[in-house]
């Protein structure tokens, strides 16, 4: 029994340049996936592109876009989804941390965040799903495994079920005073994505939202490094795990799982006295 | 990025001398220079495997480059890797290695990266085969802070290719290198380990030794009949074809600093007799993996902190071999009657291959290298008399391994330095070149 199907081949990476989405693609490309590569410095996305097919990537083309754009979405997926044939994994991983005390003097900062974490994900799965499913309109009965063995579900590991992976935040769990805007950005990720796995489940889709604690990377190079952060590496293996077992949902590393559920179970009128 | 992170300090490996900086990361070659041209100056920093202060620098911005470990290409017919100068030799072995190629040179570490590798040109166990790790680089690109990027080869630049191979550092950024890897067949190692008696034995087993790979462990603590006791550990890559994979990640952490107490010359005596005591006849061989022939260390991760929170010193020189025998046998003296610990200790012959840094330390003749518990005057004054030793008998010392040699005596071993001089970027700076060129005191 191979588990081999569950391995994603054929990847769209849109944040390709993000240091956790990178990470991923490394795995992926050790096992010979094909990519294309969205970000929006071009040099860049050259250097990743180089590495990923150095470590072993069939192909890999990269594309630069500024996310934000959406009127260019619908263009840019059609142009990936030629060029890789179908897709099995699509990854959304661009975003910005932006500065809380900037966006709540000036609404335009605040716009800002959520345009790049919020509005530019919702364009982007919006269209994901729509090609799914013409993609998948045919072959997609509810329910139905695809090629493999009867046993498996479309739950299960090793059937050939796409995947919509989007990173998201443990800081979309809960507002806090410190981050609210950015937490606001994911949160509102969070319940999107909870709709559009209700939606794509008959097409035999799979969304996952990717749920990572802190982790040191470029965007968090100006936070000192506390006990709980984690490294890409760390955080690619846990999210590759998750792609390859089609969860819905993952918390990186799997702890902030417990931790979360404590944090979202804390009575508002405590919440608030918490100062974080 | 240009951003900063008031993190734990950047220390050296020895953590001896301790000196606060930034520590901007740097995770794409076109970070550098940062966006916003820091006020004091700069250095480049590895996995911060070097012991003495040559990564270090006060006041300054360290650029820490292990953010850029792209692999950028890769031909299989010649083997050349290209490859971002913050990618480890770990993270090449990972790829190189189910691939049947190896290292061309390799430190006793696998966790330093390729520009802290070239910076310091550093050496193997095989260097009288292959000569320095700069002498496999192919070509890199090197970035100033004033923003000039140029490639540099042994017919571009080559001016600055032989002035940053062992360069430091200090002669601008690299950002990325090509490297000549070499095949292997199998993960194993055939080694064969010999005892020695004293020098005369040791220097005279080293002569007769042929393998590829000959270095030597020796023990500096004990007197008397056992002085200079050591095994000769010589070993090549078995030619026998074996499937080819890659390495599990180490689990052993070394958890916290040991008080000082624990580190003392009667402990050090048990650990070097047990050691010695490990192999029972007088030769052994067999074939190991190549992770615990190279990496005996690696196992434990963060094992300096065995020496405790003031650190460790490295004295690690080079003798020509007309001078070496008594050289060397005045050394092991001053360090068995100083009765400081010591557990590392590797004594090693160095061919004649020319290195191709300008500033680059190996040189034919014997090289000794020893580690030592910070102690105060104890450990300043031992370092001070085998600094002194060294300079007697025409040899030199290693940069990458040094905190405490003076202006003169560093003059004196490198020459060649003013002109060197001429080649370091106006922007940067180490807390090493500060003191070997008479700006930075020594404190004791
Ligand atoms: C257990 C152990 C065993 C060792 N064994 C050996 C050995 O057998 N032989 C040997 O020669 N050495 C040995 N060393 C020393 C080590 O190989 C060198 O100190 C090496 O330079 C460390 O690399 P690093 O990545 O940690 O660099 P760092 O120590 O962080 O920096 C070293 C130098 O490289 C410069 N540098 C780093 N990156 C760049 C860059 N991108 N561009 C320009 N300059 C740069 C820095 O400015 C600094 O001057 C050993 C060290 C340890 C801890
Ligand atoms: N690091 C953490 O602690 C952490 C924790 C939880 C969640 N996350 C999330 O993880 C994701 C990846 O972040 P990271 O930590 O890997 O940081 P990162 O390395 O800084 O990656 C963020 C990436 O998003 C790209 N990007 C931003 N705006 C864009 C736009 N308009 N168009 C195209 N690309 C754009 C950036 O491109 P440029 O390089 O060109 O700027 C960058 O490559 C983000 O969604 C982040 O919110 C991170």
């Amino acid at each position: 029994m191979t588990e081999k199907g569950a391995v994603p081949r054929r990847v769209l990476a849109l944040g390709a340049t993000s240091a956790i989405a990178e990470a991923v693609l490394r795995l992926l490309a050790e096992r010979g996936a094909s990519f294309f590569l969205v970000g929006r410095n071009p040099d860049k996305l050259a250097a990743v592109r180089a590495d990923l097919l150095t470590r072993g990537a069939a192909a890999a083309r990269s594309y630069a876009a500024n996310l934000d754009d959406t009127a260019a979405h619908p263009t840019l997926l059609a142009e990936a989804a030629a060029a890789l044939g179908e897709i099995d994994l699509a990854l959304i991983a661009h975003g910005i941390l932006g500065n809380q005390q900037e966006a709540e003097a000036d609404y335009g900062a605040a716009e800002a965040i959520l345009r790049t974490n919020f509005l530019s994900a919702v364009s982007l799965a919006g269209c994901l799903a729509n090609y799914f499913e013409a993609q998948r309109g045919g072959a997609g009965q509810p329910g139905a495994p695809r090629r493999g063995s009867l046993r498996r579900g479309p739950n299960s590991v090793g059937d050939g079920t796409p995947v919509m992976a989007v990173i998201s935040s443990v800081a979309g769990d809960r507002g806090r005073k410190s981050n609210y805007i950015y937490a606001a950005s994911k949160g509102g990720l969070n319940v999107f994505l909870e709709g559009l796995r209700q939606r794509l489940e008959p097409a035999g889709v799979r969304v996952l939202t990717i749920k990572p604690g802190p982790i040191a990377t470029p965007m968090t190079a100006h936070v000192p490094p506390g006990p709980f952060f984690a490294t890409p590496q760390q955080a690619a293996r846990h999210i590759l795990r998750a792609i390859e077992k089609r969860r819905n949902e993952a918390y990186v590393p799997p702890y902030w799982g417990a931790m979360m559920l404590v944090a979202r179970n804390i009575p508002g009128w405590i919440f608030r006295k918490i100062r974080v | 990025m240009g951003k900063r992170t008031p993190g734990p300090r950047f220390e050296s490996w020895g953590r001896y001398p301790r000196l606060q900086a930034d520590v901007v990361p740097l995770h794409w070659t076109i970070d550098f220079p940062l966006p916003q041209r820091p006020a004091g100056k700069q250095l480049p920093v590895g996995l911060g495997r070097s012991y003495g202060d040559v990564c270090l620098l006060e006041n300054g911005t360290l650029l820490d480059t292990t953010g850029m470990d792209r692999l950028l290409g890769f031909d299989p017919a010649t083997g050349v890797l290209r490859c971002e100068t913050g990618t480890s030799l770990k993270q090449i072995l990972d790829f190189a290695v189910p691939r049947g190629l190896f290292l061309p040179v390799t430190p006793g570490t696998k966790y330093v990266t390729v520009g802290g590798a070239i910076a310091n040109d550093i050496h193997g166990r095989n260097h009288h085969a292959a000569g320095t790790f700069g002498r496999h680089v192919l070509r890199f690109e090197l970035t100033r802070s004033d923003g000039a990027r140029f490639v540099c080869s042994p017919i571009e630049n080559s001016d600055w290719f032989a002035a940053t191979i062992g360069g430091m550092g200090l002669t601008g950024l690299m950002t990325w290198a090509d490297i000549r890897l070499r095949p292997i067949v199998s993960r194993r190692i055939d080694y064969r380990g010999e005892k020695f008696q004293g020098l005369d034995e040791f220097f005279a087993r080293s002569r007769a030794a042929k393998s590829e790979y000959t270095a030597a462990w020796i023990d500096c603590v004990a007197t008397g009949r056992n002085f200079a006791r050591g095994i000769l550990m010589q070993g090549d890559h078995t030619q026998i074809p074996e499937p080819l994979h890659r390495s599990r990640e180490p689990k052993l952490v070394f958890p916290a600093d040991l008080p000082e107490l624990a580190l003392n010359r009667y402990s050090a005596a048990i650990f070097n007799t047990l050691h010695y005591h490990r192999q029972w006849g007088k030769t052994k061989s067999g074939r190991v993996d190549y992770e615990p022939f190279f990496y005996p260390l690696d196992a434990v991760r963060h094992w300096n902190r065995m020496y405790g929170r003031k650190g460790l010193l490295q004295f690690q020189n080079v003798l020509p071999l007309e001078s070496g025998r008594e050289g060397m046998l005045d050394i092991l003296k001053a360090i068995t009657k100083s009765g400081l610990a010591s557990f590392q200790a590797a004594i090693q012959f160095f061919g004649a291959v020319p290195s191709v840094g300008m500033m680059s330390f190996p040189r034919p003749g014997v090289m000794l290298a020893v580690d030592f518990p910070v102690r105060g005057e104890v450990s300043f004054d031992l370092m001070e008399r085998l600094t002194r030793i060294t300079l007697e008998h025409g040899g030199r010392m290693y940069s990458a391994k040094d905190a405490r040699m003076t202006p003169q005596q560093f003059q004196a071993f490198y020459p060649q330095w003013q002109e060197f001089a001429r080649y370091v970027d106006p922007g940067f700076d180490s807390a090493y070149w500060q003191r070997v060129t008479g700006r930075r005191r020594l404190d004791d």
